[in-house]
Order: structure tokens, then sequence, then C-alpha cells
């Protein structure tokens, strides 16, 4: 069953069709990877679904809405929650206190769910709670520190912490491993899998094809905004489009 | 020598560590530390009055310092805690002004009811106002909202309304001066730490998340608009309240109530005291206010010495006599071994 569905969208900038009628549809529960050269159109796709540019063309359908045009916190509110590729925590505030803001929107309050529950629940525990879930040591001063003196792996996590709070529908994950070391790739791995089997949909757009692989159900590949492969990733990097356009004409 | 090599460091004093948690409420020392400032700060207003019972003039100067510390505070919660550098103090000022000298004078309410209800409503317009430009950032932003006071004063001259460059006369005054002072006193009070609640509350941390980085706040599902307007609206009320306040205190509202000096000197008043903590607003203000009265004296010399003593708060106190006295009040120096 899809969960959501993207139909012929497009997006001009200036003269550069930075998304030319780009069609698919995510199903629920799995994991979606999509991959592309620099400047393919993963990120204006994300921007486009999640309200954050005005696509030109197209349609945007979540569980059977019409949500194209809507405005970016209303996307977020019915549950679709994304990150950004450069990092954007609130840096003037601590850890757990940036999590208070989707704790706050209208939706979490209205979900409830966390410990004392309800509309006036405790959301600094409910911070902290989520903060652990992804990986912040609990007893540690880690939760505490200010968001501007946290290292990368930890603003990672903390981008997902953010959506995590919002309790989602889907997530879209602009390059979440980009920065990491690998064995910080190895430690996210696991997570976004506990993600997964906790009933939420994701969508990864990566650049690191190999960990990206260790975890996607399905891959989709774009160049200069449209899709040229889509399948289990075995078949995407087969495809001779894929290979030409980004892993090179070369046998690897 | 060894001062040359060695470094200084600063370390918390040991009762400030001590007064950080829940326990501080077991030691009345402990207890006292925390509250003394704010208690130093309200009796201290709540004094003024007395102490300058002799002196009728200096009487006055506290309700225009009251006024300009309402606007400082209204400068600092919309620039340091929600990212607006908003210039519309004379706006508000002059709204609130203009509409409590109509409601008392045409529609006759009494000053208890007046005053309220023109910072309201004056708020309210203030805020549609602005909304359109809710958008702009930073020095935009900042001048679009000076050029409102603009466009008021000019409208009223060219067409003469609300009794036009005369303004309107025989608005109700207070019944007594001291009830003129410690009604905006309190009103001061209330605003300083209602405001300050505020911002330690939930919502608070979304209006300093929306400093931060609005696109986050966004995708958080939460509509940076909405937050922006309400942010506004509570300064713009807080300006309105002390603008309809100074119609009374004048028992006149005309234009000189759209003076720029209501959006410039609460903006100097926050760099002198220090942005972001409220406190430093009304600092600035105890400072600047009475230290331009002063200056009177030596005539139209006066905004030289005026200029002067700014700056050199500037250049030497830079970081804001707020945040100085709060790092000397809560930490200590020693030199170091490098």
């Amino acid at each position: 069953m899809s969960i959501l569905s993207v139909e012929g969208l497009g997006k001009t900038f200036g003269g550069l069709n930075a998304l030319s009628g780009v069609s698919f549809s995510v199903r629920k529960g799995e994991i979606l990877g999509v991959i592309g050269p620099n400047g393919s159109g993963k990120t204006t796709l994300i921007n486009c679904i999640t309200g954050f540019v005005r696509p030109d063309r197209g349609k945007v359908l979540f569980q059977g809405a019409d949500i194209t045009h809507w405005r970016p916190h209303r996307i977020a509110r019915i549950g679709v929650a994304r990150t950004f590729q450069v990092m954007r925590p609130f840096y003037s505030l601590p850890a757990y206190k940036n999590l208070i803001i989707p704790l706050w929107s209208p939706r979490a309050r209205k979900e409830g769910g966390w410990r004392g529950g309800g509309k006036h629940g405790d959301r600094d525990t409910a911070a902290i709670d989520i903060l652990e879930e992804i990986g912040f040591e609990r007893d540690s001063r880690v939760p505490y520190k200010l968001a501007s003196t946290l290292p990368t792996g930890y603003l990672k996590r903390l981008e997902l912490a953010r959506c995590l709070a919002l309790r989602p529908e889907i997530i879209f994950c602009d390059e979440v491993f980009s920065g990491l070391s690998a064995s910080e790739v190895a430690s996210m791995l696991p997570l976004i899998e506990k993600l997964k089997m906790g009933g939420i949909t994701l969508v990864l757009i990566e650049h690191r094809l190999r960990e990206l692989f260790k975890v996607a159900d399905r891959v989709m590949a774009l160049q200069f905004g449209e899709k040229i492969a889509e399948g289990r990733y075995t078949d995407v990097i087969e495809d001779p489009r894929v290979r030409e356009a980004y892993l090179g004409i070369e046998e690897i | 020598m060894k001062d040359l090599q060695g470094r200084k460091e600063r370390i918390d004093r040991g009762i400030k560590v001590r007064s950080d948690g829940i326990y501080a409420v077991s030691s009345l020392r402990e207890m006292l530390y925390l509250s003394g400032p704010r208690l130093l700060l309200i009796a201290g207003l709540l004094l003024l009055p007395l102490l300058l019972d002799p002196f009728p003039y200096w009487k006055r100067v506290i309700n225009i310092l009251c006024v300009y510390a309402l606007l400082a505070i209204a400068f600092d919660f919309l620039a340091n805690c929600v990212g607006l550098v908003c210039l519309g103090g004379s706006m508000f000022v002059g709204l609130g002004g203009y509409l409590a000298a109509v409601l008392n004078v045409h529609a006759h309410l009494p000053v208890g009811l007046s005053i309220p209800a023109a910072a309201l409503a004056g708020a309210g317009i203030s805020t549609l106002l602005i909304l359109p430009c809710l958008s702009l950032r930073g020095v935009y932003f900042a001048i679009v909202t000076l050029m409102y006071p603009l466009l008021f004063t000019r409208g009223i001259e060219a067409f003469d309304l609300l009794g036009g460059s005369n303004g309107i006369t025989g608005v109700d005054s207070f019944p007594g001066t001291y009830l003129e002072n410690y009604i905006i006193l309190l009103i001061l009070l209330a605003v300083l730490f209602g405001l300050r609640r505020l911002l330690i509350a939930d919502i608070g941390l979304v209006m300093h998340a929306v400093k931060d980085n609005d696109q986050s706040v966004r995708a958080s599902g939460i509509d940076v608009v909405r937050i922006k307007s309400l942010a506004v609206f509570i300064a713009s009320f807080i300006g309105c309240l002390g603008g309809a306040y100074l119609a009374h205190v004048y028992m006149w509202a005309g234009m000189s109530l759209f003076a720029l000096d209501f959006s410039i000197i609460p903006i100097a008043a926050v760099t002198i005291g220090g942005g972001g903590v409220l406190f430093g607003a009304v600092a600035g203000c105890l400072i600047l206010v009475p230290l331009s009265e002063f200056l009177r004296f030596f005539g139209t010399f006066r905004i030289v010495l005026y200029c002067a003593i700014l700056t050199a708060f500037i250049v030497l106190k830079s970081e804001g006599l707020m945040a100085y006295c709060t790092r000397k009040y809560e930490q200590f120096e020693r030199w170091a071994d490098a």
C-alpha cells in the first residue's frame, strides 16, 4: 500500500530544470533510497514534497490527500518529517530543549503518548527519552549541552530526533550519513532499522551507496531531474543508464 | 613576570554553584543570593517616588523613564528573543497615545479603561500593519517598521486628522502624582517579570528557536508567522501601554508622540544594558534617561556629551552592563599558571 505518491513533479529555477516530471510512490513501512549525482534534483525533490519549495507542476498525495502547495508546517503536522542536508539545529538551545519545539507543535500535543501524557505532559522528560532512543547517553551530560558545542555525529542524530518528536508517519532524510566516519555510520544503521521496525516509513537520500544498500528495500536513481531507474538495488546498479550517469562507464 | 605569563581564569562562586539546583530553598542565604537582585530592583523602583518626593520635576522623570523602559523591553524581547529588529517604538507610543486620547475625549472612557483599551487596539493595529512584512529579515524589517511612524505623522499633518498639528487636548489626567508614578511602575514590573516568565516557558523556547532557525521550526510543524505575529502583538501591546499612559500624563496627544526618540533611545538603552535578558533594557534606561536630564544643564551641547558617554559605554563595556554585572555576581577571577 502506498503512503505517499508523487505524480509528474516539476520545478524550474530560472532556465534550469531541477525536476522534470518525477513520479514515484513510497510503500508504507519501507525504506526507499534515492541516489543520483550532484545536482540531479534529490534535495529539490524533498523540498517540493515537504513544501519548502513550491513545485511548478505535478501532484503530491499523502495517504490519499493532495498536499501539493501546502505550507511546510501544515505538511509537518500531518506526519511528514524531514531532516536538512546542512544541519539546522537550534544552536543556542541545549540539545534536549531542541526537541521541545516539535513536541510543542499541535501534532505532538494531540498525539501525546509521552510520560505524563496529554496536553500538559512533561516535555523535558519526553525529549530526553527520545534522545536516548536515538543514541544520546541518557546519564551523561551530552543531552544538556548546547547544540552549538555538539560534534557532527550527535547533530545528525539530533536532526533525526527532531523528526521523531513529531511522531511522524514518514521521514525524509537528506544525507544523514554524509560527514560521518565509517564507525559512526555503522552505529547509525541499526538506528534506521529500528525506526523502520517502529512502523515509520523512510526515504533516504544518500551519496554513500554501500551503506544505503544495506538498509534500503528499494532504490530510485535520479539524473538531471528525471527518474532513470527504480527497483531493487541490485537491479538499479546494473542498469546501464545508472552506471553511465552515476557510477561511471567503466567496469567496477 | 608571573602576571605576564599567567592567565586569568574565571570560576563560579561557591554560592552560585550551591544555589543552582532545587536545594537552594534549604538555605536562607542561598535563597537571598538568588532573589536578592530582583528584590533590590523591585524595592528600588517602588521607593523611587518616595525618595524623590521633594523634587517634583524628577518625579515626572520617573514616568518617562518607565515608558522608555517599557519600549526597551519590547525592543529587547523582539530583537534578542524572537529575532525581529523592530524600530516601531514610536509607532507604538503614537498609536497608543492617540487611541487613548480618542477613547477618553470622544468616547468618555475613564482613565482606567482607556489605557488598556487603547493598548489592545493599538497592538491589534500595529500587528496588522507589521504582518505583511514579517517575512523580511534583519535590516529590511527594521526599515519598514521605522517607516510607519513617519507615515502616520505625515498623514495626520496632510489630512488634518485627529486635531492635525494641534493634537487632541483635554485628555483626563491621573488623580494624583503618586498614583501617576505607581501605576507605571507597577505596569513596568508586571511586564518585566511576566515576559521573563513567558520566555522560560515552552512558548519562549519556540520563540528563541524562531530566532535561531525558522526553517527548522517550520519543519517541526509550527507556523512561524503565527509565532512572530504573537510576539509582535505582545511587544506592541507593551509599547502602546506606554503611549496611552503618556497621553494621560501630558493630558494631550499630538504628533510628537510619534517622535523617533521612542524608537532610538530604547535601542541605545539595550546596547548599554545588554540584550536578551530584559533586565538589561531596564538598567540601560535607568542610566540613560536621568543622564539625558542631567545634561539638559549644558544646553544644546548635551547631545555631544550624550554621544560621548554612549560611545564610551559601547567601547568599554560592549558586552552590556547587565552581562558584566551578572558575571561579577556569579564568578570570580584569579591568576592561574599558563
